[in-house]
């Protein structure tokens, strides 16, 4: 290096030298200098293009699963099979294949009969059955009913498929391409809007599966998980700000709080199941289990962030209130904790958004499994969204990636928000003084 | 009653109680003139009222349903028949989990013995006056606690004071939680461990080479031996977490940097929460990005070159975690980057050091210690990081370092022996302890190594 500080002594007789010297060095150091500044900026670069490669990717794959590919089928409302007295659990199946059928009266054999019904999803039959449930007075009649098509049927509209490959390698064999190339010439294949994917549950069928089930559960894991860590996260700030004394007992406790905020969050699901489900004996997958676990996960870092808000506010505000007469309780609740609120709540909010996006404690208690129905309690076995999007990433089916895509960015709008709001709250209450 | 409605009757009572309490306070004032005489303010007599109101009941309250379950089936199992009693130990529990079957109503495996039914039929009368009884003893308890203080609330009396005693009491007890979670932690942990422990010896899984974590079913069965060699587990997590330190300590560190010494303000002000976002993404997002998007493209990237690339590759989930963690390093680094005095860069330029000479040969050194903490802190989280390496890094325990072949994580291990069934007797469910605990003890070191430094480091220039 060439400072030229560090040269020997003789130099310092000669002025000129040293100039003559430092200038010989100078280009080299510029260049080194640029060089460095350029790896700094190239660092920022890389983790934003990183940033930007996974949203892109994400939504690049996501925003399909907006839309589900619908057949328009003409159903006969058949009275023969749909009887007054089995309304419910008539054969509405049969009811799909013979408009099928009817459209396609060409197609003889049972195997090819079976690729042609293969077309439409399995959910149709339910859909019917829901129509003639509401709406007695269509049997006997004859309706165009858009019904959803099948998955594969789906990634070929979507152009996942490759029409090109070898039929043994495709999922949709000649014959079925073709009957859909002439429902789409027919106008009778449309993509429509995907609400199922916002109102149902899962479902082995990626056509009839969606992130209503799970959203509920997140938002019931996440009741629990606020409503029990947030007063006891601000009450332990609190005491540790200020009511506890200086000694060996509040270090341990600092400590342990410091440490429990870097534990792996998969350790704390293993207290979950060890503690909660085994010796407490409660049930398995449920979302007052997974509340549990998450508030234990997320109460070092509303301690850690209240205090924070605690220690902000200004010790005079605390001199006056004693001083006009307030005991040392009065002195908290009437005068320091509205001041730290603001600082708490936006600590809470960030914390919650970690404990939605959390995947791994969930998985310990149980909270993995294929679960149908939307739950309607705290104690109803249910699912959370990150693990909705684990178990389906796991899932074989192509059209089960854009699912998981798209759920991702539902999760990521929720996490978004939750973080603004984080940030809009900091900014408004924020005090300086 | 349900225990959901006796709740909120008994907030219902509390807050009763309050209003009773302000009244009485009132009352022995002497209404209006004699209110000075009161040593709190009214509302003080109110809260003191509904607290001991509430507070004795709920605590009975939660004592009770935490352990009905576990007296009532005790009772239920002392009353059974003399042969069922004789039972062995699963068995005893496969009869006891029958009956719980019965009483909830779900459908019942096997055929329902006279015992059973006499059994399910017991604890169904138990549950019920349990049920009656704590509605009574909870409610009396509470209307006691409301009589005593309403006989007490006297102008004399300090409510203030023991209000605020009682909530400091709350306070303390809230604090103390972080201190049982850790307990609760290292117990349940140790405990299934040692059990672990006692089938396989502590040296086996320390410094065995084989990992498979298989048992028989059969004894006849081909490969069932069980192997609990830890070894390849931890050398694949260190692997990966090494992969990943390699990519995020430079990016995450040059980043800090350049941020804090050469960035403009608004340059600043846009880039820091954007690199943020990274640390806010969940986990299970990344592993499917490392999973669908990361180890394709490195697995045809690598047969171009004619490499043969595992496509659950430990490189792509090591890649992917160490985007994950950039963040961390940088926000760190940052923090102990500008808690460094500008004075003694200003004594750097002033010697005509450039720029970067300053960064290198000032900063940096003067910053080191709290940097190696927070890499330390990464390094932490990189080991217990579970989501990506589940998701894109692979079940088959190779004792290898090549980061093109699949390797597995602890984290991995643990996922798979625990999510599905589980049987706690078998070594195979407890090794997810014992791993467990292993992870929870190296993070520990860690984190305290990391913690005391960066606390160290904080108070030097403070």
């Amino acid at each position: 290096m060439n400072n030229p500080a560090n040269n020997p002594d003789p130099n310092k007789k000669h002025p000129a030298r040293i100039l003559e010297i430092v200038n010989r060095g100078l280009t080299k150091r510029y260049r080194a200098e640029r060089r460095f500044r350029f790896y700094g900026l190239m660092a920022i670069g890389v983790s934003l293009l990183f940033l930007s490669l996974l949203f892109i990717s994400i939504g690049a794959k996501g925003y399909s699963a907006l839309q589900q590919t619908f057949i328009k089928l003409n159903v006969f409302f058949d009275p023969d099979v749909l009887r007054q007295e089995s309304l419910a659990n008539a054969n509405y199946q049969g009811l799909v294949k013979n408009s099928l059928r009817s459209m396609f009266p060409d197609v003889k054999g049972r195997k090819d009969k079976r690729l042609l019904y293969g077309l439409v999803s399995t959910g149709a039959s339910f859909q019917l059955r829901d129509m003639v449930l509401q709406q007695n007075d269509i049997i006997g009649k004859k309706l165009d009913v858009w019904v959803p098509a099948d998955d594969d049927v789906d990634m070929l509209i979507k152009g996942h498929i490759n029409r090109e490959a070898a039929e043994t390698d495709r999922r949709l064999k000649d014959n079925q391409l073709a009957w859909i190339d002439q429902l789409t010439v027919e106008g009778r294949i449309e993509k429509q809007f995907n609400k199922t994917f916002f109102t149902a549950g899962d479902s082995r069928e990626p056509e009839l599966a969606g992130i209503w089930g799970a959203a509920v559960g997140s938002f019931l894991t996440l009741v629990i998980a606020l409503i029990l860590s947030f007063p006891i996260g601000v009450a332990a700030a609190v005491y540790l700000e200020e009511f506890a004394p200086k000694n060996r007992w509040t270090d341990i406790i600092e400590v342990n709080i410091n440490n429990l905020a870097a534990v792996p969050s998969i350790v704390f699901g293993l207290l979950g199941l060890a503690v909660f489900l085994n010796f407490f004996g409660l049930p398995r997958s449920a979302p007052v289990v997974g509340g549990l676990v998450l508030t234990l996960m997320t109460l070092p870092v509303i301690i850690i962030a209240s205090r924070s808000a605690l220690k902000s506010v200004p010790p005079s505000i605390r001199e006056a209130a004693l001083g006009v007469g307030a005991s040392k309780m009065q002195m908290v609740s009437h005068h320091v904790l509205p001041l730290a609120l603001p600082g708490m709540l936006t600590g809470t909010i960030i914390g919650m958004a970690r404990a939605l996006g959390e995947t791994a404690p969930l998985l310990m208690i149980g909270m993995v499994a294929f679960i149908v129905d939307v739950p309607a309690g705290f104690t109803d076995p249910s699912t959370a969204l990150p693990v909705q999007i684990f178990l389906w990433a796991d899932s074989p089916e192509r059209a089960f990636v854009e699912r998981t895509s798209a759920a991702i960015m539902v999760l990521l709008v929720f996490l978004i928000t939750m973080n603004a709001a984080a940030v809009i709250l900091r900014k408004r209450f924020e005090r300086r003084w | 009653m349900t225990p959901a409605t006796l709740f909120f009757v008994l907030l219902a009572l509390s807050s009763a109680a309050y209003y009773v309490g302000r009244r009485r306070a009132f009352a022995v004032a002497g209404n209006g003139a004699g209110i000075q005489q009161l040593h709190s303010r009214p509302a003080y007599y109110g809260v003191l009222a509904a607290i001991w109101c509430g507070i004795p009941a709920l605590i009975l309250f939660g004592f009770w349903l935490a352990f009905e379950s576990t007296v009532i089936t005790q009772l239920v199992v002392s009353d059974l028949p003399e042969n069922v009693r004789s039972l062995t130990g699963a068995e005893l529990n496969l009869f006891i989990n029958k009956i719980y079957n019965m009483v909830s109503g779900n459908i019942v495996s096997g055929e329902i013995t006279p015992a059973m039914q006499a059994a399910a039929d017991h604890y169904r009368s138990l549950q019920t006056t349990s049920k009656a009884s704590l509605a009574v003893v909870v409610i009396s308890l509470a209307m006691l606690g409301l009589v005593g203080v309403h006989a007490r609330i006297k102008p004399g009396l300090r409510a203030r004071n023991s209000v605020e005693q009682v909530i400091k009491y709350i306070l303390i007890a809230c604090s103390t939680i972080a201190i049982f979670t850790t307990i609760g932690i290292v117990l349940s942990v140790l405990y299934e461990a040692i059990r672990f422990f006692k089938a396989v010896p502590l040296t086996d899984f320390l410094f065995g080479l084989k990992w498979s974590p298989q048992m028989a079913i059969r004894s006849d069965q081909v490969g069932s031996s069980g192997a609990f060699g830890a070894v390849p587990v931890f050398l694949g997590t260190a692997l990966i977490s090494a992969i990943a330190m390699v990519v995020a300590v430079p990016i995450g560190l040059m980043s800090a940097i350049y941020l804090s010494e050469y960035a403009g303000k608004k340059f600043r002000a846009a880039a820091k929460p954007l690199i943020e976002i990274l640390a806010g993404i969940p986990t299970v997002v990344y592993g499917f990005f490392a999973a669908l998007t990361v180890a394709p493209f490195i697995r045809d990237t690598g047969s171009i070159l004619g490499l043969s690339v595992s496509s659950e590759s430990a490189l792509a989930a090591g890649l992917v975690m160490g985007i994950m963690i950039i963040p961390f390093v940088s926000s760190l680094s940052d923090d102990f980057i500008n808690a460094v005095p500008q004075a003694l860069r200003d004594g750097a330029y002033s010697l005509g050091a450039t720029r970067s000479e300053t960064i290198k040969q000032v900063v940096l050194p003067a910053a080191l210690p709290g940097i190696v903490g927070g890499v330390l802190l990464a390094v932490s989280r990189a080991i217990g990081e579970t989501m990506i390496v589940v998701m894109a890094a692979g079940l088959a325990a190779n004792l290898t370092v090549n980061p093109l072949k699949t390797v597995t994580t602890v984290t991995v291990q643990i996922v798979t022996l625990l999510v599905g069934d589980q049987e706690f007797d078998s070594p195979k469910t407890l090794a997810a302890f014992a791993l467990g605990l292993l992870l929870f003890v190296v993070t520990l070191i860690l984190n305290v190594i990391a913690l005391y430094v960066v606390r160290k480091y904080r108070e030097q220039y403070e």
